[in-house]
């Protein structure tokens, strides 16, 4: 996970309670510029999902423990639940918008290998897969475990992750 | 109740003109008393509908949390109509069980027991079947020739000899006007075409791999406020007094309310209810509160264990046998508390207008739930509707016999009145405090050697029964001895001349709740670890000793054999460093036999490489999502058995996230291969029996690489 430097864009200021100001953040999500109205405390997994309706982001743990509520922030891999509004400093990409090649072979090599069984963790591990393959193209093993291991799957879907993720470095070589 | 009890009884077309749509309703005898009884249909639920587009929509009785029942429902009812997989999809069906009810269950609608295929496997068949004979019989009406010359081949209805065809939706209206056969013939399963088949793909994967597969804790619905709940740290304590003013500050927090389970903060949003929530001032009444700690509850259920309890079963006279003389073996297995911490901590949504309310959550039991919304709103059951939604998970925490979540949901639609629909979310913090856990459990174990065999066999119990004082006393406990309990430990597959199992509970504040394989969950372990420590004092192979007691139990030998052979077993040392242990469970009518490769890391930790695993659970109706729950039940049982405890102290869980409640991760994932063993008998459950064998195969291979067998689990504990 990447560490931000907070960069907080303020637009307005509310009448502010101690400790806490209140402002709107201007913040880019999938391509489109959106201002919301949040505490700077509220975790950017909120504003996804609460304030903007994204709900193919997932909360499993709120403490960054988990992966289920893995974004892109310009491209990185990060856990959205323990990133305050007033720390975004890019642009944000969810599960609803993730594209480009390793994105396509992520989902299709998951679909294939019928990897989820609950499914709430899966948006997560596929972020977190794409950011792999961008990093590595052909990861190890080793790699694949390294990359994943901050993606809890209760499931345990383990061995097909690892085997899908295989699978989509052989669908990018095609 | 036989599966000739099962008859059409009803025939109804619900969505819209152009629709046919096949139900079946259960006998009264197939049905729970009262409540369920007072259900009687009243609306036309369903178990298939075929629309005029062709898509074929399977209603599913039981609630998918990653199981598979929609992929194996649908394949039932799919391979009976001869539809086209690509057009068949999978729904929640409703609430009710006079249609829904499991005859594994006691009539009521629920899931549990790993008994969606076994309970399903010719009722939905036949559902297929009788939609099929439907469809024939309305295009043989309208090209006017005779029904037995219709053929139908993925969802094309077709007569050779005319030359004509058609797909489903082209008759779905004129078949649901037709009366609907009383008896159809299912096929020989020599002709499936998609049971048992590979490549069946799932019919979720792909909602499930970009975001819009919709859980409970996706919905949002204009005014609904998020509420978060305060809920006592110590097991059987109250709210004594609390003071809501700086939560109310908080912007967001719209109010704070009372609760019987706690105090409740309703805001706009996650974020302000939990900042709400951490805001409260709460004075917590702790009478009658537990004050014991894990520690002393084990210490009292070891003394407990010292003398035997209610038996469970006996075979000869074990306390002369294990006097005889002979080698004494004696062994002593703790077990902690665990929480299932499913993925999707618990959540649901709710309208309420006074008069009737309609709940969207991953209802495990739904009529349990249905009866607990309607009493605690005040309504009856009628008034009262539930849509089963996707879950993130269960592992046994969605399925409460005193359905508490639905209540606490309940009470908080109530609460803040009529016309508010709320959301209520539990954190993981929640979800890791809220108890509902494996009970803790003792088992003592003595046994004798004589002459190279095992001569005696005697197994004490001591837990805590969550059966006991809910609608499943009458299922599962009988004469004092809850099977919950002693399941697996009682009935062992080794023949023992001498054999005594005994059983003791004692009650605890802490609530406690089956955990995925329940019983099995530690008597696999105990029973498995056991009879392996017997065999290396007899100086027998494990496999070919545990071989020659299992004269009794064919299918349990069957599935040790061919996971012998899938795993080349040549005694327990493998190279490296390595060494390898094996058990075999049978658990709800499946059998599952693993071999673990293990060694130990730079840290003295286990690090399993690799499970072997065969499953024998009759036909495998999705040969894939065998598999996939053999390989997830493996992970999740290997996960707690290395890494979870819910330790209390002073009656409250000293543990709260995945950083102290810790899970298994891809790193200590093994690699896993599974063998399925042919079979023609009924199909039996799934989600369930991967789990017990896992821990005590690892046990045992650590046992060759000269530790102890673990006495006490998890066996990685923080110093
Ligand atoms: S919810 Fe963010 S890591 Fe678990
Ligand atoms: S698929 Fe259920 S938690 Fe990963």
């Amino acid at each position: 996970m990447t560490l931000i430097a907070p960069s907080i864009k303020c637009a307005s200021v509310w009448g502010a309670q101690p400790g806490y100001s209140q402002m709107a953040y201007n913040i880019t999500v999938n391509g489109t510029a959106r201002a919301v109205d949040v505490d700077e405390d509220t975790p950017l997994l909120w504003v996804i999902r609460d304030e903007l309706g994204l709900t193919g982001t997932k909360f499993g743990c709120g403490a960054a423990m988990c992966g289920a509520c893995t974004v892109h922030m310009d491209g990185q891999p990060l856990r959205s639940c323990s990133l305050p509004i007033s720390a975004v400093s890019g642009e944000i990409t969810t599960i609803e918008a993730v594209d480009g090649p390793e994105a396509k072979a992520v989902q299709q090599a998951w679909v294939a290998r019928d990897v989820p069984q609950c499914g709430y963790c899966q948006s997560g591990q596929v972020m977190s897969a794409v950011a792999l393959l961008r990093e590595i193209p052909k990861p190890t093993d080793k790699d694949i475990d390294l990359a994943m291991n901050g993606n809890i799957c209760r499931c345990a879907t383990y061995v097909r992750i690892r085997a899908a993720i295989h699978d989509a470095a052989k669908l990018l070589e095609a | 109740m036989g599966i000739e009890d099962i008859r059409l009884s009803r025939r109804s077309a619900i969505g819209g003109a152009g629709a046919l749509v096949i139900g079946l309703a259960l006998p009264a005898a197939g049905r729970a008393q009262g409540a369920a009884k007072a259900a009687r249909p009243i609306d036309p639920n369903a178990y298939v509908r075929i629309g005029s587009d062709d898509v074929v929509t399977v209603f599913v009785k039981h609630i998918e949390f990653g199981q598979g029942p929609y992929t194996g429902l649908a394949t039932l009812v799919a391979e009976e109509l001869d539809a086209d997989w690509a057009r068949v999809r999978a729904e929640a069906a409703g609430s009710n069980p006079a249609i829904y009810g499991n005859v594994s269950l006691g009539g009521i609608q629920g899931t549990g027991g790993s008994t969606a295929i076994a309970s399903s496997y010719e009722l939905m068949r036949r559902a297929g079947a009788t939609a099929r004979a439907m469809l024939v019989q309305a295009a043989a009406a309208e090209w006017n020739v005779p029904p037995a010359q219709i053929s139908v081949e993925k969802g094309v209805i077709r007569h050779k000899a005319s030359g004509r065809s058609g797909r489903f939706g082209e008759f779905a209206a004129a078949a649901a006007k037709l009366p609907a056969p009383q008896d159809v013939k299912l096929k020989d399963p020599k002709d499936f075409q998609l049971i048992g088949k590979t490549g069946v793909r799932k019919v979720d994967s792909a909602d499930k791999t970009n975001g819009k597969a919709k859980f409970a804790l996706d919905i949002q619905t204009p005014g609904m406020l998020t509420v978060v709940v305060a809920r006592p740290p110590r097991f059987g304590a109250k709210i004594g007094s609390f003071d809501a003013a700086d939560a109310l500050k908080v912007r967001g927090v719209k109010a704070v309310k009372a609760l019987p389970s706690g105090v409740a903060v309703y805001a706009t949003g996650m974020w302000p209810a939990l900042k709400g929530r951490s805001a409260l001032k709460i004075q917590w009444d702790e009478n009658g509160a537990e004050a014991r700690g894990s520690e002393e509850m084990i210490a009292q259920f070891r003394a407990m264990a010292q003398k035997p309890g209610a038996v469970a079963a006996k075979t000869g006279d074990v306390d002369a046998a294990l006097a005889a003389g002979g080698e004494l073996v004696e062994a002593e297995y703790v077990f902690p508390f665990l929480a299932h911490a499913p993925m999707e901590p618990l959540d649901g949504y709710i309208e309420w207008d006074g008069k009737s309310a309609l709940a969207r959550f991953g209802s495990q039991i739904q009529t349990l739930d249905h009866a607990a919304l309607a009493k605690a709103l005040g309504v009856p059951m009628p008034q009262v509707k539930i849509e089963t939604m996707l879950a993130g998970g269960s592992f046994g925490r969605r399925a409460t016999a005193v359905a508490h979540f639905a209540t606490e949901l309940a009470e908080a639609a109530k609460a803040i009145g009529p016309g508010t629909p709320v959301k209520l979310v539990w954190t993981r913090e929640d979800d890791i405090h809220g108890g509902y856990y494996r009970p803790l459990f003792v088992h003592r174990m003595r046994g004798a050697v004589k002459d190279g065999q095992v001569a005696a066999w005697a197994n004490d119990i001591v837990g805590q029964s969550f059966a006991k004082g809910t609608p499943f006393e009458a299922m599962m406990v009988k004469d004092g001895v809850d099977f919950g309990m002693i399941e697996g430990a009682h009935q062992i597959p080794y023949d023992i001349p001498a054999f005594r199992c005994t059983v003791q509970d004692d009650p605890t504040p802490v609530t406690t709740l089956w955990w995925r394989s329940v019983g099995h969950t530690h008597t696999g372990y105990a029973v498995e670890c056991f009879v392996d420590q017997l065999l290396e004092k007899a100086g027998k192979d494990p496999v070919a000793g545990r071989l020659a007691m299992m004269a009794k139990a064919p299918r349990a030998a069957g599935v040790l054999r061919a996971v012998a052979e899938l795993a080349r077993w040549n005694g327990p040392t493998a190279a490296n460093g390595r060494a390898r242990g094996v058990a075999v469970v049978e658990s709800f009518n499946s059998y599952v036999a693993q071999i673990a490769e293990v060694s130990l890391d730079e840290n003295g930790e286990p690090k399993v490489h690799k499970i072997w695993c065969a499953v024998d659970c009759g036909v495998a109706v999705n040969p894939d999502v065998v598999r996939a729950q053999a390989e997830g039940g493996i992970g999740y049982g290997l996960g707690h058995a290395l890494y979870a405890e819910v330790p209390l102290v002073k009656g409250a869980a000293a543990v709260s996230n995945f950083n102290d409640y810790r899970s298994l991760r891809i790193m200590e994932m093994p690699e896993i291969e599974v063998v399925i063993v042919p079979s023609a008998e009924p199909p039996t459950g799934i989600g369930e029996p991967g789990v017990p064998p896992v821990a005590p195969a690892v046990a045992n291979a650590l046992a060759r690489l000269g530790r102890q067998r673990p006495a006490r689990l998890p066996m990685v504990r923080p110093a």
